[in-house]
């Protein structure tokens, strides 16, 4: 038994994909917190699709480099984050339905520009792959997080005033736009940052599962945050040995060990929980 | 303090046009109501006034006063009331231009103590906002156009959705701020509350403006 929860950490890629997957998921979860509190949930998987093109160019241009595709990626990130904002007010449709229409192109025209590279194996990108964790990459997720930790607490009140009220925020301070566009740019750093180890469609689940399952955990927006930081970590933790003992990629393994604790807090957090209203007093 | 008036103000939404050749002056420190139908401009009228919707034609004059001298009470239902934040963190988050970087003072947390001791509600300021009422929640929004200390009020359908002894409570804040000389505009439903509490009222209808229609308007159109 000790074996397989020690084992794959004897190899150094593995504490490579370990170290950074925990700064991640102390980075990343917090905005997901926002995320889910401003109603963008599916913002996230925007992102995660948007990112992809960008990516993609990058590493036509540079190979495989990570700083050339993680550029590509947060460029392209922002454009699209930007864009879908903007298609929203303009057309004044129902937002859902244009982030929909956009994530769509943008996961067909990642993977088409992807598949013009030989060099490059799609499923690595997509699901991640620990063995690609190297120093750069190491140092990519670590210094991610270290930019978005002190960010996010220099933006922290006027994100909450804006999430909560953004027609008050409008109203007395007229610069509720900055702190959003602030907000996004953290978020697409934290999903470009994770794609080496767990892949551009999985690295957003180590950001929002943990968020929407903190909500069962804690009426304060501080607890909420402390909470998912702790399942973030869990996950990375539990999802990296069971991706090494099963022999499946890293992304898919955290994103799922994540979504046990989730059901997990669906089913028995002390708020809200399926538990709770079947004995409200309990 | 000068009077904030209306220059033949035209509104729009997209090429609807909602309220067209508005003309009206509201002294410093009047107390008005803005009633009229539904679809009739009132929300968007409070809003230009404000300075959040654009004109479409004419000019509105503010006296002189900037955006944090003017307090906004939009309508409190589009506000997410699971959001975990605390009675108190509400009130006290309304401070014009606190930035990421200034504190929240002990003035400031004097001031939102007192704003939620006025309205009630001084034992729930570190409850969180899911565990009030439609009626509390009201009134947390009221302390904290309290905090904003405004010259120019304005509340968007303020008693929407609220108990009769909240009614009561919040008209009698409305009657410190026109004592306090703040001019106040809110725009309400209830003609008979309207009539009792209301010195001046400005009525809009789908067609015109309709100017002095109720018994005891006294607004002098422009």
């Amino acid at each position: 038994m000790l074996d397989f929860l020690l084992e794959p950490f004897a190899l150094g890629f593995m504490r490579r994909a370990l170290a950074g997957c925990l700064a991640l998921s102390v980075a990343a979860p917090p905005l997901g917190v926002f995320l889910v509190l401003r109603r963008m949930s599916l913002m996230s998987d925007v992102l995660q699709h948007g990112v992809l093109p960008g990516i993609a160019i990058g590493a036509i241009f540079a190979g495989l480099s990570f700083w050339a595709m993680g550029l590509g990626g947060v460029i392209a990130g922002l454009a699209v984050a930007v864009l879908a904002g903007w298609l929203a007010r303009r057309t004044g449709g129902r937002e859902d339905s244009q982030l929909a229409g956009m994530y769509l192109v943008a996961l067909a025209a990642g993977v088409a520009l992807i598949s013009t590279q030989h060099s490059i194996d799609l499923t690595h990108l997509l699901f991640g792959n620990v063995l690609a964790v190297d120093n750069t990459a190491l140092f990519g997720m670590a210094g991610v997080a270290t930019v978005a930790l002190p960010a996010l607490a220099l933006i922290w009140r006027p994100l909450v005033l804006e999430s909560l009220d953004p027609g008050f925020m409008a109203a007395t301070a007229g610069k509720g736009g900055v702190w959003h566009l602030v907000f996004l740019m953290l978020v697409v750093l934290c999903v470009v940052s994770g794609f080496v180890a767990l892949g551009t469609l999985m690295s957003v689940g180590l950001m929002m599962l943990p968020a929407i399952a903190a909500r069962h955990w804690s009426e304060s927006l501080a607890g909420q945050v402390r909470v998912a930081v702790l399942l973030a970590c869990l996950s990375s933790v539990g999802g990296l040995i069971l991706s090494f003992n099963l022999d499946i990629p890293a992304g898919p393994a955290i994103v799922l060990t994540a979504g046990g604790l989730w059901l997990l807090s669906l089913l028995t957090g002390p708020r809200g929980s399926l538990w709770r209203q079947a004995m409200p007093d309990a | 303090m000068k009077p904030i008036t209306l220059d033949k103000v035209e509104l729009r939404h997209g090429a609807r046009v909602i309220v067209s050749g508005l003309s009206a002056a509201f002294a410093p420190g009047s107390l008005t109501a803005l009633v009229g139908s539904n679809g009739s401009g009132k929300t968007t009228l409070l809003r230009a006034i404000a300075g959040l919707h654009p004109l479409a034609g004419g000019r509105i004059d503010r006296g002189g006063l900037m955006p944090a001298d003017i307090a906004l009470l939009a309508q409190g239902s589009h506000l997410d009331r699971s959001f975990p934040i605390t009675c108190r963190d509400v009130v006290a988050l309304a401070a014009t231009r606190l930035g990421p970087f200034r504190s929240i003072g002990k003035d400031r947390l004097a001031a939102t103590r007192a704003a939620l001791a006025r309205v009630g509600l001084a034992e729930m300021e570190s409850r969180p906002i899911q565990a009030l009422s439609a009626g509390q929640f009201q009134r947390v929004l009221f302390a904290r156009t309290m905090v904003q200390d405004a010259s120019l009020i304005l509340l968007d359908e303020p008693f929407t959705a609220v108990d009769t002894a909240t009614t009561r409570l919040l008209l009698s804040v409305i009657a410190d701020w026109h004592a306090q000389g703040r001019t106040v505009i809110a725009v309400l439903h209830d003609l008979e509350l309207v009539r009792h509490h209301f010195p001046h009222t400005l009525m809009l209808t789908r067609q015109a403006a309709l100017w002095d229609s109720l018994p005891d308007a006294g607004l002098q159109a422009a």
